[in-house]
């Protein structure tokens, strides 16, 4: 058994310890959020957070995981009270198919609790890993602007 | 009777099958000669497309998909409105073979004209007939009652709500033609209403197929070759069957999948198969570059257009150019998932297959089960742009879930499988020749366009992947050029602008050295990119402005229209300077010549030293008809433009003589967001009354045009072959 603190809760997980921990939070502890798109970390569809950074949850070990903070999507809120970054996506309708959405929220979480203040190039650098493939970009750049300015920042416009 | 919905299978955590004993009646085609809207004339009667239970609750029926296209809110918006009752009192039930009129495949942009017009038309017949009941209910005119919520309002406040009104009169009955809408109140057409869907979707609860799960539910891979024309060697079956947490191992011929209660088992398992090699038994690929081998293979002659006129002049100026596109990818985000259940001899599969019915004719004939006993339900996947694996992976997932009887089975391929497998865009070639008169007018113009076939979508079992691995294998289905005025590699060959004596000419490649089907907008995007490509070519020939030489040649109100918002928005006269390392391009279209209007302004920046593009700021007008969802248009549009940069700038599939080479984003490398444009604004010319136009594949190809155009632009060299790379605007700069 290994434990996992997902969301601030402690979990036991019956796994293997190489199984990534992606399929865990999936299978194990039904949260959907995350989701599978190469396990390779070349998408960040599956992107969560591990002690406040973000980390493709496909390629990362559960062993690796121990004593470690994980966040998921659904740790943001409910779809009656969103955090800020989900109520920011909803309210620009920050979506197409929405598959690479929790992976996007959660990499701009990442950027926003360490600077709430960062330029239009470096958000456009911290989201780069992670692909939308419906052409969404343009308004998940506005729910991002919108998340931080609800944050009490703001996303500054700088040269490219 | 609520059959099996997700919904019910997500909510109560245990499966119900049953098959929809009352479901609406289908396949009753008109017997009349007059047309009714949309798909309303293939299933004629009131009941296939809208219901009103007892508690007054209003389900509606499409026979089409969301594909995160935002059709779901679309059309509960215009049942809402011409009922007079808000978008969440309607429950929309989509593609389901058990419920839903079958409206074929949601592709081409149809949904909006084929269900959009059915279900406006059938909810003003019901309208109708709700008044009419009320009026005799409340002992009153027809003028006098008014609808609202639910209720039909008398005019002393008497009333009498729908469920109870419906119960006096037969839903099942043929609507009428020229039923006129609502003409008064609150319109919910027109106003951006947020979409349904989005919510779970930002919040990361259960949106997809990939999402099902259910008691007893088990993980399956396939294992297979990499990729089309190849296959596993002696895979050691019994090495894997006693792995930790293996079910089963299902083969039947060369179709093997692997069954885990754990999906991370079911993966372990899968890779240790797949590491017993594999070989190509196709031949080799005559060559890597598909447009060459398309160029030169043997065709078969289709005419596209031919608009007549006198010859050109013998001083006519020629203009020639030839175009290729490569061979794209619909790249999915999330690989394709099926899950599948085998039980009391039914087959039900939740699919995102974009043809729920074709795809249950084919699964009954691979599954060898009469076609009552197989159900598909449509629930969202991860965006397929076109015929992506959905409907393989389906077929995969009911293979493995025939194995275990009761026990739903998800199946879910791997990256490497999707990047593999998938039906490619096809490779296209296009040459063109124009004359130019002394006028500046177009005067001759010969549109020559060579393609592998765009319409491999499986209506056989010998259309799906699974179908040639079976022992016996079926037959593959041979794919058919989709004729004009739709096309399939030859959509939007016709140029929408006046011109005598032109015409066009399809060259139909049906033997496909590669997988390929039907990718977002077909031909049109290679059409689009070339014959606007070159329309910059005759108006520089010309020395006239590109806008103004397509206006001179275009007669077509609303396209000119459209054309002037594009460019009055973005200060077309205003622009600037070419030549300068920054350009501006231009590209429009109708879709099909048939669909929505679409123009495009872009404004680019080209890094002399890396051949890096920037897009400053794209500019497009639309016109998609009565507009339903202004923002959900704008999406769709700002998508496109995005998407259609990604395929138009960095997109191309590569291959040696074995076979594909991309099995992931490294080898396929898509758009990321330091290369999206700074802006896009999308500027809507609405028509109300008119018919209800999709928006779906408006924007790629004037996209890659307006791209194309404005690096031209800015150094004076025309890129022709796609991608339009760095690498070859630095060649282009260095000559």
């Amino acid at each position: 058994m290994i434990s996992l603190t997902v969301n601030g809760t402690e979990h036991s997980v019956d796994a293997d310890p190489d199984t990534p921990l992606l399929y865990v939070l999936r299978g194990d502890l039904g949260l959907d959020g995350a989701k599978f798109g190469c396990g390779l970390g070349q998408c960040g569809a599956c992107t969560v957070l591990v002690d406040d950074r973000p980390a493709f949850s496909c390629l990362t070990p559960i062993a690796a995981l121990d004593g470690r903070k994980i966040r998921t999507i659904e740790g943001l809120g409910t779809p009656d009270r969103p955090g800020a970054l989900p109520a920011a996506f909803e309210a620009e309708q920050a979506a197409q198919c929405g598959y690479c959405i929790a992976g996007m929220i959660m990499r701009a979480q990442a950027l926003l609790e360490r600077n709430v203040r960062p330029t239009e190039a470096e958000l456009r650098r911290h989201l780069a890993p992670n692909l939308c493939r419906c052409g969404t970009h343009m308004r998940i750049l506005r729910a991002v602007r919108r998340a931080a300015a609800a944050m009490g920042g703001e996303v500054q416009e700088s040269a490219r | 009777m609520n059959g099996l919905t997700r919904r019910a299978l997500l909510a109560k955590g245990s499966l119900v099958v049953a098959f929809a004993s009352s479901g609406p009646t289908q396949a009753q085609e008109s017997e009349e000669s007059t047309s009714l809207p949309g798909d309303l004339d293939k299933y004629p009667f009131l009941d296939s497309w809208i219901r009103v239970d007892a508690a007054d609750r209003i389900t509606v029926f499409t026979g089409k998909v969301e594909l995160g296209q935002g059709l779901r809110t679309a059309l509960i918006q215009i049942a809402a409105d011409e009922l007079c009752v808000s978008p969440a009192s309607i429950e929309l039930i989509t593609a389901d073979t058990g419920r839903t009129p079958d409206e074929g495949v949601t592709a081409g942009s149809h949904s909006m004209q084929n269900s959009g017009m059915a279900i406006l038309n059938a909810a003003a017949n019901l309208r109708v007939l709700l008044t009419e009941t009320a009026a005799w209910r409340l002992v009153t005119s027809v003028d006098q009652i008014e609808l609202q919520d639910g209720s039909a309002y008398g005019p002393n406040g008497q009333h009498v709500g729908y469920g109870d009104l419906v119960a006096g009169f037969s839903l099942h009955v043929m609507a009428k033609p020229d039923v006129p809408r609502r003409s008064k109140g609150r319109r919910l057409i027109g106003e951006s209403v947020p979409r349904v869907d989005i919510p779970a979707k930002v919040s990361g609860h259960a949106a997809y197929v990939q999402d099902i799960r259910a008691p007893g539910l088990l993980h399956a891979r396939v294992v297979r070759g990499p990729s089309f024309g190849t296959q596993l060697k002696q895979a050691d079956i019994d090495a894997v069957t006693h792995m930790p947490g293996i079910e089963q191992v299902v083969r039947n011929g060369r179709f093997i999948a692997i069954l885990a209660a754990k999906e991370w088992d079911a993966v372990k398992a899968s890779r240790r198969l797949q590491a017993a090699g594999w070989e190509r038994r196709a031949a080799p690929l005559p060559s890597t570059d598909l447009c060459d081998t398309i160029r030169r293979s043997p065709a078969r002659d289709i005419p596209i257009f031919d608009y007549p006129g006198p010859p050109a002049p013998a001083d006519a100026r020629i203009v020639k150019a030839r175009y290729s596109r490569p061979c794209l990818m619909h790249g999915s985000i999330g690989p394709s998932c099926a899950v599948a259940l085998w039980e009391n001899g039914n087959m039900i599969v939740w699919t995102h297959s974009q043809g729920v019915s074709p795809l249950r004719k084919a699964l009954a004939e691979l599954l060898r089960l009469p076609l009552e006993k197989v159900r598909c339900i449509h629930v969202e996947g991860s965006g397929c742009y076109g015929h992506n694996g959905a409907d393989d992976v389906a077929a995969d997932a009911a293979l493995a879930a025939r194995a275990v009887p009761g026990r739903p089975v998800r199946l879910q391929w791997m990256r490497e499988q999707e990047h593999g497998w998938e039906p490619l865009g096809s490779a296209m070639v296009v040459e063109l020749q124009g004359a130019l008169g002394r006028n500046g007018r177009i005067v001759g113009w010969r549109h020559d366009v060579w393609s592998n076939p765009h319409n491999g979508r499986p209506i056989s079992a010998g259309g799906l992947l699974a179908g040639a691995e079976l022992d016996p294998p079926f037959a593959p289905q041979r794919p058919r050029p989709i004729p004009m005025p739709e096309g399939g590699g030859d959509r939007n060959g016709n140029p929408i602008y006046a011109m005598p004596n032109a015409r066009g000419v399809y060259h139909f490649v049906e033997q496909a050295p590669v997988r390929v089907s039907a990718l977002r907008s077909l031909g049109a995007h290679m059409n689009v990119f070339a014959i606007e490509s070159f329309m910059d070519e005759m108006a520089q020939a010309a020395g006239v402005d590109p806008v103004d030489f397509r206006l001179i040649h275009l007669q077509d109100s609303r396209g000119r229209a459209v054309v002037e918002t594009a460019a009055n928005r973005f200060g077309w006269k205003r622009r600037v300077n070419g030549r300068s390392g920054r350009g501006c391009g231009f590209g429009f279209a109708r879709y099909k010549n048939l669909g929505a209007y679409c123009a495009i302004a872009m404004e680019i920046a080209v890094d002399p030293d890396t051949g890096g593009v920037e897009v400053r700021r794209a500019v497009a007008a639309v016109d998609s008809g009565e507009a339903v969802s202004p923002d959900g248009i704008r999406n769709q549009i700002e998508g496109a433009i995005v998407q259609s940069l990604s395929w138009t700038l960095l997109e191309s599939v590569r291959f040696d003589t074995g076979g594909r080479t991309s099995f992931d984003w490294s080898a396929y490398p898509i758009l990321r967001f330091p290369t999206a444009p700074t802006s896009i604004d999308v500027h809507l010319i609405d028509r109300p009354g008119e018919p209800f136009l999709g928006v779906g594949e408006a924007g790629q190809g004037p996209a890659a045009a307006a791209l194309a155009n404005a690096i031209a632009d800015a150094i004076g060299h025309r890129l022709r072959d796609m991608p339009l790379t760095p690498e070859r605007i630095r060649a282009a700069l260095r000559s």
